[in-house]
């Protein structure tokens, strides 16, 4: 039974919130996370395969970036190893999100540079839960 | 010109070689030697070229040529003196010298050699009478007459003395002779008195009769002995007219004992009175010789006994062999037969009629055979088969025959041995044997076609299996494929309703959260089963690796609790765990055997409508095994559905999943995985006696 409350988990009331940028092929997967995310405080930009992803990042410079590993044109492995590769986003962590649940899939994600790794179906709560905690983890690290 | 010459010389040397020639005949007492130098002379002095002396014997008899000298003169010439028609002879005779002229002068042929001769008659003064003494005879005729006429007046004489003075030593070589052929016969030959005195005795007599003056004392006895002996042996000889008697002498020499056959034969005598020729035959041989053909004849009696003896045992022999045994002459006739042989080849008195015609047929079969070997052959040896007959039973009775030829020292054909052997049993054998090795070949056959059938299926079943497993590994893809195509969709529904249910969109009446949340729930489900869907194929497919680590048992129950709390909180039931102390940890793959426990709990609860849940966890130290036990009070599983549950897509009662939740492939999963890791899950219920699932794994695994 998912939790009746929303998770609110998010940046609090006025604070601009985290910029993150979710990438996935699936209008309505994307829609629903945006949805959620927003409707949590956090500010999202979309892009709908890996050059796009190349592209937004490189402009945007999002706090987070959501990655679905399935992608036409380039897919999300590649796209996560070029963003690591340049240094103006290597620094910007990575939530791989992937629906092949199969050995090797998570391993292939954090070689390519992922800082996490989702399965789906993933409900927008649970990837929220993630999202804030590899942002405090970040966050953590920096302030040290 | 011979005789020119010699007439050229001067009368002083003639007349000095004539008195040579005088003197030396006067002197010389050889009879050739005489004729020889007076024919030489008359070649040097009368112009003889060849010559020749022949001498009337003394006897009377004869003229013989006694020297010749120059060629063309026969040295052995001889003729009879009563033949007077002779012209040599006649000229003997004469009274002048004669010419033989060359052999085509019609008054005769050459009476001595080739040569044209003159012949000159010698004539010697004895007492008061001529005596014709032999001729001179020169060549060529025209020879000096008067130096011919002179030689044969000088000559004459010597030929006729000297002639008769040799005939007298042939008198004396005569006895001499006469004495050697006495002497040299081996048996002693006496001439004695009639009171034995001994008056001719050859020397094997002398030796054993008559003692020399030096001779040893021995000797001379035996010699007595020997003597005496002889006396009255030929005494008695004299008393049984011309009786023969043994005698037993003694050799002086050796002392051996000697036999004598002795024979003794008057020889009347009017002059020295009847004397006695006596004449010893030795017979110590003879008798040593009878002793010994007496002595061979026992030997062959002894030898003969032996043969017999031996071919007895012969017999014997050839009798107690059980092969048929027959001797057969070189006519091919029957000689001798065994008593096996004698079954087949002879007619019994008591047998019926057609025993003799078998037994001839017999007789036929085998004198064929034999002669074939007798006849036609040349080998020592035939070997071959007769079909001969039983002759009691008229059965059949084939028999190897071995004949073989026997031969004398000479090597000529004695015998003909033959051996029968019965091959009825062999030839049985053969069949059998033959029938075996049919048999075999058949059932060599039929496993070559069981074994050809058996590759055939095997391939068959090979193909089948790679099509199985190609057609296995396309589902579990295939599997693999929708379920990651199922997720896209369920992630829609499921993050849908969460943002619904979440007030994302707005708020809700009652009516429609209870609504969204079956959605969610019937999502959740359908999430599940793909879940357990994937599980299956990724295991099936190989394609779940074991990730091994060192664990506790007892940590990982805790957080399978834990997980599960809010499932325990609505079930109201009371959880349990009882671990044992001193739980070794665990090296196996963590992940896979808590998924384990989560299952089995997760079951337990949802199957328990009320009571409790034990977890138990224990170590089997003699297997090295640990078993993590959950017990529960619920509804129990019947006997026969023990294994079903296993089943993929089974629950115990058949009944849509959704009664209790779950795909049904959690126990399948479970099985699988504890498979994997070495273990086993193993189920012990009644029904309303609630369940016990009992996870069992090495301590260790054993493959790594």
């Amino acid at each position: 039974m998912p939790d009746k409350k929303p998770a609110r988990g998010g940046p609090a009331k006025g604070d601009p919130g985290p910029l993150i940028l979710v990438v996935d092929d699936f209008e309505d997967n994307r829609e629903m996370y945006t949805q959620f995310l927003r409707f949590n405080g956090y500010r999202v930009a979309e892009a709908v395969d890996g050059l796009d992803a190349l592209t937004k990042a490189a402009a945007l410079r999002p706090d987070l970036i959501v990655m679905d590993l399935s992608l036409p044109r380039l897919d999300g492995w590649e796209a996560t190893r070029r963003l690591k590769k340049d240094p103006l986003t290597s620094q910007i962590p990575v939530v791989a999100l992937t629906g092949h649940a199969l050995a090797g899939h998570e391993e292939g994600a954090r070689n390519a540079g992922c800082d996490s790794f989702v399965t789906k179906p993933c409900i927008p709560a649970d990837l929220e839960a993630e999202i804030r905690r590899v942002l405090t983890a970040k966050s953590g690290a920096r302030g040290r | 010109m011979a005789a020119g010459t010699a007439l050229a010389r001067s009368a002083a040397v003639q007349a000095e070689a004539r008195l040579g020639l005088a003197e030396f005949l006067l002197t010389c007492d050889d009879l050739e030697e005489c004729a020889r130098r007076s024919l030489e002379w008359l070649a040097e002095y009368a112009g003889a070229r060849a010559g020749a002396c022949l001498a009337v014997d003394v006897e009377h008899t004869r003229l013989s040529v006694i020297a010749t000298h120059g060629p063309g003169m026969p040295p052995e010439f001889s003729v009879d003196l009563e033949d007077r028609a002779h012209p040599l002879v006649a000229a003997a005779f004469g009274r002048q010298a004669v010419v033989f002229a060359e052999r085509r002068d019609r008054r005769g042929p050459a009476p001595l050699g080739r040569l044209p001769i003159v012949v000159h008659p010698m004539y010697a003064r004895v007492g008061r009478e001529n005596v014709p003494g032999g001729l001179l005879v020169v060549s060529p005729p025209d020879a000096n007459h008067r130096m011919l006429a002179w030689v044969a007046s000088v000559l004459a004489s010597p030929l006729v003395r000297l002639g008769r003075s040799r005939s007298l030593t042939e008198a004396d070589r005569r006895i001499r002779r006469e004495r050697t052929l006495l002497d040299a016969v081996p048996d002693p030959i006496l001439l004695t008195d009639p009171e034995g005195r001994v008056l001719i005795a050859n020397a094997r007599a002398k030796a054993l009769l008559v003692a020399g003056e030096g001779e040893s004392e021995g000797r001379r006895r035996a010699v007595a002995l020997n003597n005496m002996l002889f006396s009255s042996a030929l005494a008695q000889t004299a008393i049984q007219e011309g009786g023969r008697r043994e005698l037993l002498l003694v050799d002086p020499v050796e002392g051996s004992d000697l036999l004598f056959e002795l024979l003794s034969t008057a020889a009347p005598d009017t002059r020295e009175g009847t004397a006695l020729v006596s004449i010893l035959r030795n017979i110590s041989d003879l008798r040593r010789a009878s002793e010994e053909i007496e002595e061979n004849y026992r030997r062959l009696r002894i030898a003969e006994a032996d043969v017999r003896a031996e071919r007895d045992r012969l017999d014997l022999i050839i009798d107690s062999v059980a092969d048929p045994i027959l001797v057969t002459d070189p006519a091919g006739a029957l000689v001798m037969m065994n008593a096996p042989a004698e079954r087949l080849f002879s007619v019994r008195g008591s047998s019926a009629p057609e025993h003799g015609v078998r037994v001839q047929a017999n007789d036929a079969h085998f004198s064929a055979f034999v002669s074939n070997l007798l006849f036609a052959s040349e080998g020592e040896r035939r070997r071959g088969e007769i079909g001969l007959v039983d002759p009691e039973t008229g059965l059949p009775l084939p028999v190897e025959a071995i004949s073989g030829k026997i031969f004398s020292e000479h090597g000529e054909v004695i015998a003909i041995v033959t051996v029968l052997h019965d091959r009825t049993e062999e030839i049985e054998r053969a069949r059998l044997y033959e029938e075996l090795k049919k048999a075999s070949a058949l059932l060599e056959e039929r496993v070559r076609q069981a074994t050809s059938e058996l590759v055939g299926q095997n391939e068959l079943l090979r193909r089948q299996r790679i099509e199985l497993e190609q057609a296995s590994a396309a589902k579990s893809q295939f599997l693999a494929n929708m379920s990651h195509e199922f997720r896209t969709p369920l992630n829609a529904i499921l993050g849908y309703t969460s943002l619904l249910l979440q007030g994302v969109s707005g708020e809700l009446g009652a009516q429609q959260e209870r609504n969204l949340s079956r959605v969610d729930s019937n999502a959740r489900h359908l999430l599940a089963i793909i879940n357990d869907i994937l599980d299956i194929s990724r295991i099936e497919a190989g394609k779940m690796p074991l990730h091994v680590s060192s664990f506790p048992i007892p940590t990982l129950i805790q957080e399978v609790l834990a997980e599960l709390e809010p499932l325990i909180q609505r079930s109201k039931l009371s959880v349990r765990v009882e671990t044992a102390r001193k739980l070794p940890p665990v090296s196996n793959d963590r992940a896979k055997v808590k998924q384990i426990v989560l299952n089995l709990v997760t079951n337990a609860i949802k199957f328990t409508p009320s009571g409790s849940v034990t977890v138990s966890a224990r170590h089997e130290l003699s297997v090295k095994e640990i078993e993590i036990a959950v017990s529960d009070t619920g509804i129990g599983i019947k006997n026969e559905d023990h294994e079903r549950v296993f089943e993929d897509f089974r629950q115990a009662d058949n009944s849509p999943a959704r009664e209790y939740g779950g795909a049904g492939l959690g126990l399948a999963i479970c099985r699988r995985l504890a498979h994997m890791m070495e273990g086993r899950v193993e189920l012990q219920s009644a029904v309303g006696q609630g369940s016990t699932f009992t996870l069992t794994l090495p301590v260790r695994l054993r493959r790594r």
